[in-house]
């Protein structure tokens, strides 16, 4: 029969499976034995962690929304019902919802490590790309999903962050009567929020797919930031990364239920736990924390178009990097420049985010400001200018290099086999 | 192919013909360790479906029985469910006393369907054994079969005044819900 996949698997139930449907055989050569660089460190770890998170996130998404009941005088009390009466509602709830803030943390720090090792560079733009399209996405499905209890910031955030929408020239009031559903968030907002909010983690999941195949194909990048040169170079994914991969989950997961059971609701705002009031605004609109440096940068700018344009801009910005960077090296590590120019991006991000917790008055305001002029300066002026004046430091020859016979600072009897042919 | 250490790393399922080695133990620790956690995690989830407090709270009923006279019945609901409360005059329980539980379609005597002391009151599951509809009988006006219990109008399953079955096709005798009396007048279902 032509065109069976030929499984080399011994289990007769699997091969009978895998001769049909080759999973099996794709799981092993994606995850079993793919060829991974030898020298990640633990900044790679938060790929895969993120990718745990979401599974978490739609586990505990389905079954809150098995008790959760999206109408705008019932929402509020449902969540409350689960929290109180539903057997581990309260585990599910401030799951999901711490979920989501971790899933930030493993995220930005994921895009931090790719902003410093280059991962962003050529092969591997579309791979970026992807991941910008991804981060999209999730704030995207954050937004909806934080309207969901009806509180008091549910409600106002999402007025307020709806309403931006109205500084689109011609069209704009009808976009946000059109995004409304009528003429204020009310319930058809809030009905088609659940549905969204219920969708889109499933688009995400497909799109994180096309992110993985994307990596498969140009391979992963290194702390060294150099290509792979020989097998030798690479180790088999499972057992070296699926353990180091579990260490890593076994640390983030700890902090992440000390959060749950001890500090449930840090990272929320307390106003939220008022039901929603469309005649009393609350003194301070704060949307949650992962979303304050864009929000700072949507207030640093006195024109309201202009806040909205800069706001996405922030994200616009991120999609064009790799033709941004004009470095052909890769890793800040042989960039003795940028190395220390980097960390004024990740400070930058920190500040804009206090800013974002502030209200836009004096010396927030100023702060504001200059960390938004920092924040695009940094990409459309510094990393394209760098590229062209920095002297990078020598790069080694190979990932194996330092630590074979004769290369490398190393003591001489801490060698490795010769470098394998290709 | 790759270095040397991951040749005998990339062995698995074939463990060794030899003795059972130190990374058996190891691995065996670490996957039921992994399992256990994994349990810990979809234990909550699965809960979670099963019946939550406000649902339990509603799980049982309290019925004032003293407005009910005797020869009256009134439905309650419990559970989602109606139980029917019959307030039984004397001649209602000689009969149900009287009859030899072999002539029965499902066998059970009258005092194992009634609490002691309390013969006068039947308490019932009102659901037709046979496919589920409720049986008429609770009123005077309505049909009660030929042995003073309730007719089930969907297909003519009869009762007596036990809630036994008489007359099929039920094939059972109304059920009979947990109860009990928390005073003479008043009772507890569930």
């Amino acid at each position: 029969m032509a065109g069976l996949h030929k499984s080399e698997i011994e289990n007769p139930v699997l091969a009978w499976i895998d001769t049909r449907l080759p999973v099996i055989t794709l799981l092993q050569k994606e995850y079993g034995v793919f060829p991974t660089p030898k020298n990640f460190n633990y900044w790679w770890n938060f790929g895969a962690i993120a990718m745990v998170i979401l599974g978490i996130m739609i586990a505990t998404g389905i079954f809150l929304a098995m008790n959760y009941t999206p109408q705008k005088d019932m929402a509020f009390d449902s969540v409350e019902r689960i929290m109180r009466d539903v057997n581990f509602g309260w585990l599910l709830r401030y799951a999901h919802a711490n979920g989501a803030s971790f899933f930030f943390i493993a995220v930005y720090i994921h895009m931090f490590r790719g902003l410093y090792y280059g991962s962003y560079k050529t092969p591997r733009e579309l791979l970026w790309m992807i991941g910008v399209v991804l981060l999209l996405l999730m704030m995207a499905t954050a937004f909806m999903g934080y309207v969901l209890p009806w509180g008091q910031m549910s409600y106002w955030g999402a007025t307020v962050i709806t309403n931006l929408f109205s500084a689109i020239p011609l069209v704009g009031e009808s976009v946000v009567t059109w995004l409304w559903g009528g003429f204020s968030v009310d319930n058809p907002t809030l009905n088609r929020f659940f549905a969204l909010h219920y969708l889109l983690p499933f688009v995400i999941l497909a799109v994180v797919f096309l992110h993985v195949a994307a990596l498969h194909v140009t391979g992963s990048n290194n702390p060294l930031g150099i290509d792979v040169k020989s097998p030798q170079d690479t180790l088999p994914f499972h057992p070296y990364y699926t353990v180091k991969d579990s260490i890593g989950l076994c640390v983030f997961f700890l902090l992440y239920v000390i959060v749950i059971c001890f500090f449930p609701n840090m990272f929320g705002d307390p106003d939220n736990y008022i039901p929603a009031n469309p005649l009393a605004t609350p003194a301070e609109i704060v949307p949650e924390w992962y979303f304050l440096p864009f929000y700072a940068i949507l207030r640093s700018i006195p024109n309201k178009l202009g806040g909205v344009v800069m706001m996405f801009g922030a994200i616009a910005v991120l999609f064009v990097l790799p033709w941004l960077d004009t470095s052909k090296v890769r890793s800040a590590r042989f960039r003795p420049i940028y190395r220390l120019v980097f960390w004024l991006l990740p400070v930058s991000c920190v500040l804009l985010g206090m800013v974002g917790a502030h209200r836009p008055e004096e010396p927030w305001l100023t702060i504001g400001r200059l960390a938004t002029l920092y924040y695009f300066a940094h990409f459309l002026v510094i990393l394209p200018m760098l590229g062209r004046f920095e002297r990078p430091l020598p790069l080694p020859e190979s990932i194996s290099q330092p630590v074979l016979r004769g290369g490398g600072p190393l003591p001489s009897h801490a060698t490795a086999q010769t470098m394998e042919k290709p | 192919m790759a270095d040397t250490m991951s040749a005998t790393t990339h062995a698995p399922g074939h463990a060794p013909e030899k003795d059972v080695t130190k990374r058996d133990f190891l691995k065996l620790v670490t996957v039921s360790a992994a399992a256990i956690g994994v349990g810990a995690i979809v234990w909550p989830l699965i809960d979670s479906m099963n019946p939550s407090a406000d649902v339990l709270a509603l799980s049982s009923t309290d019925v004032d029985l003293a407005p009910i006279p005797a020869g009256q019945a009134i439905t309650v609901l419990w559970r989602g469910k109606p139980i029917f409360v019959r307030h039984r005059t004397p001649q209602e329980i000689k009969e149900a006393q009287d009859v030899q539980p072999s002539q029965l379609i499902d066998p059970a005597t009258d005092a194992s369907r009634v609490k002691s002391g309390h013969d006068q009151w039947l308490v019932v599951v009102g659901i037709c054994t046979h496919l589920g509809c409720i049986p008429l009988g609770n009123k005077p006006t309505e049909p009660r079969g030929d042995w003073g219990g309730w007719f089930c109008p969907c297909h003519g399953s009869q009762y007596d005044t036990s809630g036994r079955v008489r007359h099929g096709p039920a094939p059972a005798n109304l059920a009979i819900p947990p109860y009990a009396f928390t005073t003479d007048t008043k009772i507890k279902i569930g």
